[in-house]
């Protein structure tokens, strides 16, 4: 059975969906959750820091009038579940209000192959030292390997006042591996990582390749120079490099920034806010991708959502809440990072669409750049437009050819500006994982592109 | 004994019986709440309740980590089974031992707050709107406050072990702030300013004050643009500085010196600093929300210089680390909860504060640029080496006075150097909750990497 009765008695939802609109109230939900989970890491060639655990809560929330009441438990009980439900009606003076019947309906959960959890943990340590051996044999001057590896597994239920009763089981597996490269006094550090929302046999296609990777961008930076400074044409590798439009435009996207005036694209709906050159979505369906579920955590099936169209604006990120306020179907975008959390709108997996352009020509046109290859992160004020990205691993280009690495440097500007200026979208394409933070939460998204050409952009680094 | 200390030790006792050389049981139990209001109107209120507890097992020189949520007698009993299950895939460790000592914590008071428990929702409601109000009202040019948050936990840890250490205490905290949005007409854009307050309870937050400094960083900012790329005089806000004090945490952490990954590894006794910074770690300060009688693995908490006379003075140890390096543990074993092992982390750090005040600060820089904030700290810098690379916003420095508005430029150097540039530290410091619990003034550094047009 992996439905949502496994985790959550209908009965019991009844009661407390009644329980929590006892005191009046046009909306109420209980999400209820376990999840377990495996982490342990390799470093000084040893396997260490193994952690184990299982955690199980629930979460209620009532809204009435434009506010939410929102109480969270440990513990799955039913006495938990009505203590919570309690505790957010408490503050409610109204009149009592009926949830209606609940309809279960699950759409089935992301296909697993192996679960994680029946692979012995030696096998995951195994895994490990394979990493290790695979960074430490990169080179004479990888003085440092690390690895670690995660598996988690979700099992959620929501039943909601207006008859909703869904359910998910998910998993997520990922390994990172990290490499420290020393010659002298220069110390430089490489990072890679492989996750999807699958099961072990993600495992099965030498994964150590990913340690290699990160070996090789290690000792790729101790030949880098400083990085150069001023305003350029910027070329964004695929993959990873998705996290620029990530943040620059997907936060900016989520409806509820956009409802509060403290997006960039408020008012911008139909609007040509890039080239027609660009097409992007946020598709939470992806088969196995990590920012992928069956539902979101508020019961809604996950879709593809096509947000930008020709250069044009055409549809924002929608939870529930957001969407009624604009009389608009929510778009499957209504995330949590626990039960401990109320849901907002959040990206799945957001990409931009492959163009057409060979990525040798994207890089070819270009007199005198900068090529950033992938990020070591960066965030995004939603309201201003302002972005700042570091670039782990960056090149310069001149007359069209890639020539020395370069080291800290720092892409900065603003969403509208760059996202106008992008000028060349690769046919090249794959997706990267990337952990999300907004609010306080951290979920797991996609991001992904093929090679990308902004015509101008400001490149902070250490060389005056 | 009060429940969660019998819990506690009832897991250590399970683990022990289950396989365990020695056990470690920390087990918190937390009641929070949090407003968040937009626009004159509560938008959500949530309370919680929340336990949780995390079991550290030695076999040998092997060590497991198991944590759960159910703190029933099967509950406890399938934690400790997991912990062992998970020190069996672990490799042995020579230094791995648990921590031992028995000296008495000491009495830490005034880490709980009764105006929290006493304050009912409505009373901690109109206090983020309250917040929200005064960014409104403060200056014409606040379009709009994107959301005002209030914050308030009570928690209690206890911390038993097979081997000695261990205890239990209560904590209160508080914290509210707001993200103002302010626009001009004639002018592109918009700004945002963030305004915080942080204290043991509601009664000791001030909502006028926090709602000002929203209001007053965004507006401050309108009419911005781009600085001229080059080196002069930076002078650091508290709230900048304290996230580069956060990165100097990490890097006098003995865990990331004896792995070589922090720019300070081979450099103790060595001048590192200015003479004017000097720095504390210090798990007792009364101010300090970090401060507690024990560490996350039971050692009393105590007060350690750092940097003194410009020189680093020592390392931060928990008891592994302490081990390894034939030292003592400083108590700093640090958690970020109960699903995680402790590790080595500062508890609070305070910068001493100068003789100069702002004012003079500025005077000093002459022409500079003055940072209020940073974008990327945990993205744009390189752990083992210090080097960074920051996105930042703020003021020019003209004939030592904060003048036009300064944006989209990054601040790039290495820790140690930036560290050796300071010339003078403030006079007035403030508690950040950004990059840890950090007191610091503003600091003045001699000469940055300016990026801009």
């Amino acid at each position: 059975m992996s439905g949502p009765e496994k985790l959550l008695d209908p009965g019991v939802a009844e009661r407390v969906l009644a329980r929590a609109l006892a005191h009046g109230g046009e909306f109420a939900e209980v999400f209820a959750e376990r999840r377990s989970g495996l982490t342990l890491a390799i470093d000084e060639s040893r396997i260490e820091s193994v952690q184990s655990g299982v955690e199980e809560g629930a979460g209620v929330r009532v809204l009435s009038a434009g506010t939410t009441y929102f109480a969270y438990v440990d513990g799955l009980d039913p006495a938990d579940l009505e203590r919570a439900a309690s505790e957010a009606a408490a503050a409610l003076r109204g009149d009592r209000a009926e949830p209606q019947a609940l309809r279960a309906q699950a759409p089935p959960p992301q296909p697993i192959e192996r679960p994680p959890g029946e692979v012995p943990a030696a096998r995951k340590a195994e895994l490990l030292r394979e990493l290790d051996e695979r960074a430490r044999s990169a080179g004479a001057e990888i003085a440092q390997a690390m690895a670690s590896y995660g598996e988690a597994r979700r099992e959620v239920a929501v039943a909601n006042s207006a008859g909703l009763f869904s359910g998910d089981d998910r998993t997520r597996v990922r390994i990172g591996a990290q490499a420290v490269a020393r010659r002298g006094g220069r110390v430089e550090t490489g990072a890679e990582t492989l996750g999807a929302a699958r099961g072990f046999e993600l495992f099965d296609d030498d994964p150590a390749r990913i340690a290699a990777g990160a070996a090789r961008k290690a000792l790729t930076l101790l030949d880098a120079g400083p990085a150069p400074t001023g305003t350029m044409p910027v070329v964004v590798g695929g993959g990873f490099g998705g996290v620029l439009f990530h943040e620059m435009t997907g936060h900016g996207l989520e409806a509820d920034h956009v409802q509060k005036g403290a997006s960039v694209y408020a008012g911008k709906l139909g609007e040509t806010v890039a080239q027609p050159l660009l097409a992007a979505y946020d598709d939470g369906r992806l088969p196995g991708e990590w920012g992928s579920d069956a539902i979101d955590d508020e019961g809604t099936p996950t879709q593809q959502t096509r947000v930008i169209e020709d250069g044009r604006l055409v549809a924002f990120l929608h939870d529930r809440r957001s969407a009624a306020k604009e009389s608009a179907a929510p778009t499957g975008n209504g995330r949590r990072e626990s039960f401990r959390h109320l849901p907002i709108p959040r990206m799945t997996n957001t990409y931009i669409a492959p163009g057409e352009a060979e990525p040798e020509a994207i890089l070819g046109e270009v007199e005198k750049g900068f090529y950033a290859v992938s990020f070591a992160g960066g965030q995004v004020d939603p309201a201003t437009g302002d972005f700042v990205f570091g670039v782990n691993e960056g090149y310069l280009i001149e007359a069209g050819e890639v020539t020395r690495p370069c080291r800290g440097a720092t892409l900065v500007g603003n969403c509208l500006q760059a996202l106008a200026a992008i000028d060349a979208v690769g046919n090249d394409f794959w997706m990267k994982t990337g952990i999300c933070g907004k609010g306080g939460q951290k979920v797991p998204v996609g991001t992904g592109q093929g090679h990308v050409r902004i015509a101008s952009m400001t490149v902070g680094g250490t060389e005056v | 004994m009060t429940d969660l200390a019998e819990q506690a030790a009832s897991a250590v006792q399970r683990a022990v019986a289950a396989g365990a050389g020695d056990a470690e049981a920390y087990a918190t139990e937390a009641e929070n709440r949090e407003v968040r209001v937009h626009g004159g109107k509560v938008e959500s209120l949530t309370a919680a309740t929340q336990r949780g507890l995390g079991l550290r097992v030695w076999i040998g020189g092997r060590v497991g980590y198991g944590f759960g949520t159910d703190l029933s007698a099967e509950g406890l009993e399938a934690i400790a089974a997991r912990a062992v299950e998970a020190a069996g895939a672990a490799d042995e460790d020579e230094f791995a031992a648990p921590p031992t000592g028995n000296r008495k914590p000491p009495d830490v008071s005034g880490l709980s707050d009764p105006s929290r428990a006493e304050s009912p929702p409505e009373r901690i409601a109109e206090l983020a709107l309250a917040v929200e109000r005064t960014a409104l009202e403060a200056d014409d040019r606040v379009a709009a406050v994107e959301q005002a948050v209030y914050f308030d936990s009570g928690e209690r840890v206890a911390i038993a072990s097979s081997s000695g250490p261990g205890g239990e205490y209560e904590t209160t905290s508080c914290y509210a702030y707001l993200q103002a949005l302010a626009e001009a007409e004639g002018e592109d854009g918009r700004e945002t300013g963030l305004g915080f307050g942080l204290a043991r309870g509601p009664a000791g937050l001030d909502p006028v004050a926090i709602g000002r400094e929203g209001a007053e960083r965004a507006t401050e900012m309108i009419g911005s643009s781009k600085p001229a790329s080059g080196s002069c005089p930076v002078v650091l806000d508290p709230t900048v500085a304290a996230g580069f004090v956060g990165l100097l945490g990490r890097a006098v952490g003995a865990d990331a010196v004896q792995r070589g990954r922090s720019p300070l590894a081979e450099r103790l006794g060595e001048e590192v600093a200015g003479d004017a910074f000097v720095l504390h770690d210090d798990g007792l300060d009364p101010e300090g929300f970090a401060t507690a009688p024990i560490d996350a693995e039971g050692t009393p908490r105590r007060r350690t210089a750092l940097i003194e006379e410009g020189r680093l003075r020592t390392f931060l140890y928990d008891s592994y680390t302490a081990r390894r390096a034939a030292a003592a543990s400083t108590a700093n074993a640090g958690r970020s909860g109960y699903r995680m092992p402790p590790g080595v982390a500062a508890s609070n750090l305070v910068v001493r504060p100068g003789t100069v005040s702002l004012e003079q600060l500025l005077v000093e820089a002459g022409e500079g640029v003055y940072v209020n904030d940073v974008a990327g700290l945990h993205s744009g810098v390189n752990p083992v080496t210090g080097v960074f690379s920051v996105g930042a916003s703020g003021r020019a420095i003209r004939g030592g006075e904060r003048a036009e508005p300064l944006r989209e430029f990054t601040i790039a150097g290495d820790l140690v150097s930036m560290l050796r540039a300071v010339g003078a530290v403030g006079s007035a410091p403030r508690w950040v909750p950004f990059g840890g619990s950090v007191s610091v003034p503003s600091l003045l550094i001699g000469e940055m990497t300016v990026s801009g047009s």
